[in-house]
């Protein structure tokens, strides 16, 4: 049976598919007829490009797999291999490593979009909850990732991390050893690394990444003034502050990836070890269980949750501090899904909230950064405090939520949006 | 004028957790001259007979530096593969078993493919140059770069001996007895064997350098041709 409602090529090839697969109805979904608001910033390159930086994680990863050897014995000189024998073997490698980094810096930038305009907020609560589950997705990728190369900074980082489990009373210990395969992290957790970091973890970003279009496209975006779109209209039912997302973002989009992609190049030219943030210079020896290496920083994207865990140091109703430093953190990460719920204000987008809002925004990100910092340093008692007062603020931000939404003013929201 | 104070707070504050830390001090600055095939050619040439009976360079081909710094591959075979069984295209491997070598020294001496990006080249140059004479020490010498090293100073016949002298506690090399070289041009050769040992660390980086330009004038271009032709498509918006 031939159903008419759906938007068909006239004739052709096109038609040939159409018939078959609703080409043309999804091309016009979601890029000619996708209606986007006209009012954009600096802000909204950030979505694009991480499908950019996704993408070129798939194909460098695709093509490390062929030389790479996960085994304790070989993965520190298959690695050198693709660095010195493999043609364009450093390149592949440095985009792959750059292009790690590149992804949170990105992702971090676009959820901080997201904080800033409420991007969240009804009726986007799916997309912001899809959104979270990909960056923890993200963050398992990348820690398992960063253990393949198997160096000093790989092995102990690991150890580390896997070892966080062992906290959980009861199950800990337990729990730890069937992770890691073993009793201390070895080559069976690198196989196994191996696997979720190359079949498992890319399929479960990939379908995220389907969800949380899906569900973007189902209500549309939101903009820097917060305000709906789709409430005014034109005689065609277009959206009067929309405009089609192709050729418009997709050609602004398209500006956008070039700016990155020049910063990108030089990183991975000029700088691939990113100031020893990138790659930790300890991973230029290989793992050696038997030598702890003096001080053990996690990558840069993780050190904010790291001096959270680190900064629990006391003990509570009986609970270890190890413990509670992992249900702080774990917490951290927790508090940002259940965000949409705690934001209790009548507008959207910081343009239009109180100054409450502006300070514990404000408040938030200087709190965040600082933990990112001191998760890199080695611990003292100072900057252990600070990032306990640090720990508060980013806490605060999100428990506080609820009130300081509710009580500042606002100001009124404009018509049309703002440019 | 609010804005820029707010992000310059932003930026500040959390850097001030940076502010104290750093303690690569007392090291002398090695800036690398990758382009100088001559000194990558004689540094490669010390190491092969002053460190490779040692130390290895596991993941790297003699024929990979020969062609990087233009050696012909008759010069390798005849004067830089000197073990019988290694042929041009292997790895820069040791015959020194690492378990006796550990017996010997008390820890094997490291394979140095890697050194310099583990340690810096800052570091590598002033540990070559730091070899001081020290009676205490198992091996006779001491190094102030790294303390207690179990390494002996191969480079004596080169450099002469170095003794330490302390006036209040602030503690200077002195050149006591000089060896072939002068003080000049040791300096000269532990800078080529350290250009050396950078360039082995990333073989790749003069090809990185000799493409970025490349990649980063089409990428300048791209942007620019893909903002004109979005600025041209965006005129019916505004």
């Amino acid at each position: 049976m031939e159903r008419s409602d759906k938007p068909k090529a006239e004739r052709g090839l096109m038609r040939w598919v159409d018939d078959r697969f609703p080409a043309t109805q999804m091309l016009r979904e979601h890029l000619t007829q996708y209606y986007a608001p006209r009012n954009f910033n600096f802000w909204y390159f950030f979505g694009s490009l991480a499908l950019l930086v996704l993408v070129n994680q798939i194909l460098t990863g695709v093509w490390l797999t062929m030389t790479y050897t996960p085994t304790a014995e070989e993965a520190f000189a298959s690695v050198e291999t693709i660095m010195r024998d493999v043609e364009w073997g450093w390149l592949i490698r440095y985009l792959h490593t750059t292009g790690a980094s590149a992804f949170f810096v990105v992702i971090y930038l676009h959820m901080f979009r997201g904080l800033l305009y409420g991007s969240y907020k009804a009726p986007r609560e799916l997309v912001w909850v899809f959104g979270m589950a990909l960056y923890l997705a993200l963050m398992a990728e990348a820690f398992m990732g960063y253990l393949l190369p198997w160096g000093q900074m790989s092995y102990w980082g690991a150890q580390v991390i896997t070892s966080l489990f062992s906290a959980i009373p009861a199950i800990g210990p337990g729990l730890a050893e069937w992770i890691r395969g073993d009793y201390l992290v070895t080559g069976i957790t690198l196989n196994r690394f191996f696997a979720l970091h190359v079949v498992a973890l890319p399929i479960v970003i990939l379908a995220l990444v389907v969800l949380h279009i899906v569900a973007l496209h189902e209500v549309g975006s939101n903009n820097p003034d917060g305000i709906d779109i789709k409430a005014r209209r034109d005689a065609d039912g277009k959206p009067l502050d929309g405009i089609p997302f192709h050729p418009y973002y997709t050609l602004k989009d398209l500006v956008g990836v070039a700016v990155f992609l020049f910063v990108f190049c030089v990183v991975v030219f000029y700088f691939p070890e990113g100031g020893g943030y990138f790659i930790e210079q300890p991973n230029f020896e290989p793992a050696n269980p038997l030598q702890t290496p003096d001080h053990i920083a996690p990558v840069w994207y993780f050190t904010p949750f790291y001096a959270i865990l680190r900064g629990v140091t006391f003990s509570l109703f009986g609970l270890e501090a190890k413990f509670l430093g992992v249900v702080a953190m774990g917490f951290a990460i927790a508090v940002l899904f259940v965000l949409p719920w705690l934001d209790r204000s009548p507008v959207r987008s910081m343009r239009y909230k109180g100054w409450m809002s502006r300070v514990m925004l404000g408040l938030f990100v200087v709190c965040f950064t600082t933990l990112g910092v001191l998760g890199v340093l080695p611990s003292t008692e100072t900057r252990t405090v600070i990032a306990q007062i640090c720990t508060l603020g980013y806490f605060a931000y999100f428990l506080l939520m609820p009130f300081y939404t509710r009580l500042e003013p606002t100001r009124p929201l404009p018509e049309r949006v703002t440019d | 004028m609010k804005k820029s104070l707010l992000i310059l707070c932003v930026i500040w504050l959390p850097m001030t957790a940076l502010a104290a830390g750093g303690d690569t001090a007392g090291l002398r600055s090695m800036t690398p001259a990758l382009q100088d095939k001559a000194s990558l050619q004689n540094g490669m040439q010390l190491f092969v007979n002053y460190c490779m009976g040692c130390h290895s360079l596991q993941y790297q081909r003699f024929s990979r530096a020969a062609e990087d710094l233009d050696i012909p591959r008759g010069l390798v075979e005849d004067h830089l593969i000197l073990a019988e069984e290694q042929a041009f295209n292997d790895q820069m491997q040791i015959a020194m078993d690492a378990q006796q070598s550990g017996t010997w020294f008390g820890k094997a001496p490291p394979d140095l493919t890697l050194v310099t990006r583990l340690r810096s080249s800052d570091w590598l140059y002033s540990y070559l140059l730091s070899f001081y004479r020290d009676a205490e020490q198992p091996t006779g010498v001491n190094n102030s770069v790294f303390p207690a090293v179990a390494m002996p100073n191969v480079l004596e016949p080169l450099q002469g001996v170095q003794q330490r002298v302390c006036h209040d506690g602030d503690c200077q090399l002195e050149l006591v007895e000089q060896g072939r070289l002068s003080p000049d041009a040791f300096e000269r050769a532990m800078f080529d064997l350290t250009n050396f040992l950078v360039y082995v660390g990333e073989p790749s980086r003069l090809k990185a350098q000799a493409l970025a330009p490349k990649v980063l004038i089409f990428l300048a271009v791209f942007a620019l041709l893909a903002y004109f032709l979005k600025r041209e498509y965006w005129r019916d918006i505004h």
